[in-house]
């Protein structure tokens, strides 16, 4: 089952499936090594709809919600 | 001989620049910090070479705009070695860069940054084994503490000579075999000469749809771009994804592989530093903490501050009364003097005790790497008032000097997200006007109607973003920041910046400020200063000041902190009450805050902004503070 980043709640493992943004968001999430197939830990998230924090091979990276709304990730044990 | 240094953001380029170039670069530990590049030039066993510090960029393919002020640099074609400058605690992301700048087929040199932050974060890397598959040859180094510095330029120096070039490294068949096709189409229309780069480094590009060379492509031939387009679907086709993802998953995976096979990984070390952000970005503590940080903040330089000022300033005004004795105060040699003495007064006793606090505090707080933090909390707010968590960055900067604070703007992506971080930073009090808060307000008021005016400072700054998002209703796209790990602060690097930007008031501000002061004796001694004071006599009895503020209001436009110097010496006495009632005070102070920005502010925005919207910004806090003023007057 697959939900949007976002979603996913804190100290959660997910792979990552796909991103639905356009070329210039999936160009930035490549850039900091999130691509389809890579799994992301969910840290932090921050109050009142604020960032999340997620660690992405041994990374820290802030990721505004608009931006975790548009990686769809599905849960990994 | 011409050096590049080029790496992703925050691998420590600008440190390895200061090494050889003195504390030039600004370093701070947060992602995108070096906007325009910084050039210098320095012996290398025996010849001058031109080193340049280009700004940090995660790829090749770039978005904002000092990425491609660095990239535009590369491409140039000027470079002879290119310095290769990776985090080594972050490798495998960073060969991604590393790749990219070797399909270039420019002599390069990798200097394997932070080795010692790596090996505490477990990570051990095979150097030989590294340079062998890349075929370049590469240099482990600490920066920050200068070690391997030396052996990376003379390496780079070899390179050089010997124009030695690394390996390309290849993809999956299937796609190489589109990128090969595509090469040689190039090839035959020649199109890279015009570039001056390698083939198949444009046919990468084309294939990940990169806006720069297709939109320079698409005036030219239709013809070519038909075949760009039918390779892009081919690869679409085979892999089930669009063109520009293959190839940047290819990228990804040839350097996951690549790091697997140099790297083993041991435990980490982990150390105090990194269970700090379980309070600083705690969802409650760490609001907490950012309020505490900046309360003592406020508090230190003005303690700091106060101390130093006082028995500063009495000593200054001691020796006028002194000259008096000796010189007739009616002469013109009197005037000058006294300007010059009330000049150097104003640099020593009242700008220079709380200059230093707030930028060396400002300094620490940087290389801790808390800024990014602060991104992270603020971003929810930021969003109300149209703008993303990165803008942050800006505006603290802006609390030290606006002009480094708009040109920080140029890490938001959207225009219109620079614009309204543009227009909100000139209202940020700077250094300069922080001094005229303290020396005037904190000094002859108290320290928390100083506090008052910094909230009601961001409380307006909200509600003008309110309104300027209003205005232009677009969304800005969500915040995607790296949070990088903490670094303990030197207190040398610190106060080699603060020196840096420190310099800026002692070498320019200052002598301005003896002119200034001079200028305007004379102005008084030839009572030519009562013909100006007239002049702006409609503005300064709408805000009910003296009328002698009127000379002061011209010099705070070139510098915003001559205008309170300007004042203590138009009024003619350091004690400002006996002139002027707390409520004058506050409404100079505010207006002086908000009025127009100072020169060197209305160059810059007029470079990144254009004119048009300088102008509007120039109105905007004009008429903004005229109307906090006359509030403040009938008010407070």
């Amino acid at each position: 089952m697959t939900i949007t980043l976002d979603l996913a709640k804190e100290n959660q493992k997910v792979k990552v499936a796909d991103i639905s943004g356009g070329w210039g968001i999936r160009q930035r999430l490549g850039c900091l090594g999130i691509h389809p197939g890579d799994i992301i830990t969910v840290k932090r998230s921050a109050i009142m709809r604020g960032p999340i924090l997620i660690n992405i091979h041994g990374n820290q990276v802030a990721l505004g919600r608009g931006v975790a709304g548009k990686i769809i990730v599905e849960a990994v044990e | 001989m011409r050096i590049a240094l080029m790496g992703q953001p925050n691998s420590g380029k600008s440190t390895i620049f200061n090494h050889v170039a003195g504390y030039k670069a600004v370093t701070s530990n947060f992602p995108g910090k070096t906007v325009k590049y910084e050039l210098t030039k320095f012996n290398l066993l025996g010849r001058t070479v031109e080193l340049a510090d280009l700004p940090g960029t995660y790829s090749l393919t770039s978005f904002d705009l000092a990425e491609l002020e660095a990239r535009k640099y590369l491409l140039k074609g000027n470079v002879d070695v290119v310095i290769n400058v990776i985090d080594a605690s972050l490798l495998s992301r960073s060969l991604e860069l590393t790749l990219q700048l070797l399909e270039l087929k420019l002599p390069m040199v990798i200097c394997l940054n932070m080795i010692d932050e790596a090996e505490r974060k477990g990570i051990k890397i095979e150097i030989e084994k590294l340079s062998e598959i890349l075929g370049v040859p590469v240099v482990p180094a600490i920066a920050l503490k200068g070690k391997g510095v030396k052996e990376l330029f003379s390496t780079a120096y070899k390179i050089g000579e010997e124009k030695e070039i690394g390996k390309t490294m290849n993809f999956s068949k299937d796609v190489e075999e589109v990128i090969a096709q595509l090469s040689t189409q190039i090839k035959k229309k020649q199109i890279n000469q015009e570039f001056n780069i390698p083939e198949r480094f444009l046919a990468l590009k084309y294939l990940e749809n990169d806006s720069y060379f297709m939109e320079n492509y698409e005036e030219k031939s239709n013809n070519l771009f038909k075949k760009i387009v039918h390779f892009q679907n081919i690869l679409e086709e085979t892999h089930g994804r669009q063109s520009d993802v293959v190839i940047s998953s290819e990228r990804h995976h040839l350097s996951m592989n690549i790091y697997e096979s140099v790297v083993s990984l041991t435990k980490p070390h982990t150390s105090l530093i990194d269970y700090l952000d379980n309070i600083l970005m705690h969802p409650f503590l760490g609001y907490i903490f950012l309020g505490l940080i900046f309360y003592l903040f406020f508090n230190l330089i003005f303690s700091v501050g106060k101390i130093v000022e006082e028995p500063l300033l009495d000593y200054f005004y001691r020796l006028i009364p002194l000259i008096e004795k000796s010189i007739n105060p009616n002469t013109l040699s009197f005037s000058i003097i006294s300007g010059i003495i009330q000049g150097l007064a104003g640099g020593i006793a009242i700008v220079l005790p709380y200059l230093f606090p707030f930028l060396f505090g400002l300094a620490i707080l940087e290389d801790l790497g808390y800024l990014p933090r602060m991104a992270f909390l603020l971003d929810a707010f930021l969003h109300k008032i149209g703008l993303h968590g990165k803008a942050v960055i800006p505006f603290i900067l802006g609390y030290g000097c606006t002009v480094p604070a708009i040109m920080a703007t140029r890490i938001l992506e959207s225009e219109r997200d620079r614009f309204i971080a543009s227009v909100l930073a000139t209202m940020i009090p700077c250094a300069a006007r922080m001094t005229i808060i303290f020396a005037l307000v904190a000094f002859y008021i108290s320290p928390q109607a100083a506090l008052a005016i910094y909230i009601l400072n961001i409380i307006v700054i909200i509600i003008s973003g309110k309104i300027l998002s209003r205005l232009l209703p677009e969304i800005t796209p969500g915040m995607i920041l790296e949070i990088p790990a903490y670094h303990t602060p030197s207190i040398k690097v610190a106060l080699a910046k603060t020196w840096l930007r420190m310099k800026e008031f002692i070498f320019i501000a200052w002598p301005l400020l003896i002119v200034g002061s001079t200028i305007l004796s004379l102005l008084q001694f030839y009572k030519t200063d009562m013909l100006i004071n007239n002049l702006f006599s409609p503005l300064t009895s709408l805000l009910g000041l003296p009328l002698v503020v009127g000379t002061t209001l011209i010099f705070g436009v070139l510098r915003k902190e001559l205008s309170m110097l300007m004042l203590i010496q138009a009024i003619g006495t350091s004690n400002v009450t006996a002139v002027m009632s707390t409520t004058q005070i506050m409404t100079f102070t505010i207006f002086v805050i908000f009025y127009v920005p100072c020169v060197a502010t209305i160059t810059v925005l007029w470079k990144e902004i254009g004119s048009k919207r300088t102008l509007f910004t120039v109105a905007f806090t004009f008429i903004l503070a005229v109307i906090l003023a006359i509030i403040t007057r009938f008010i407070y």
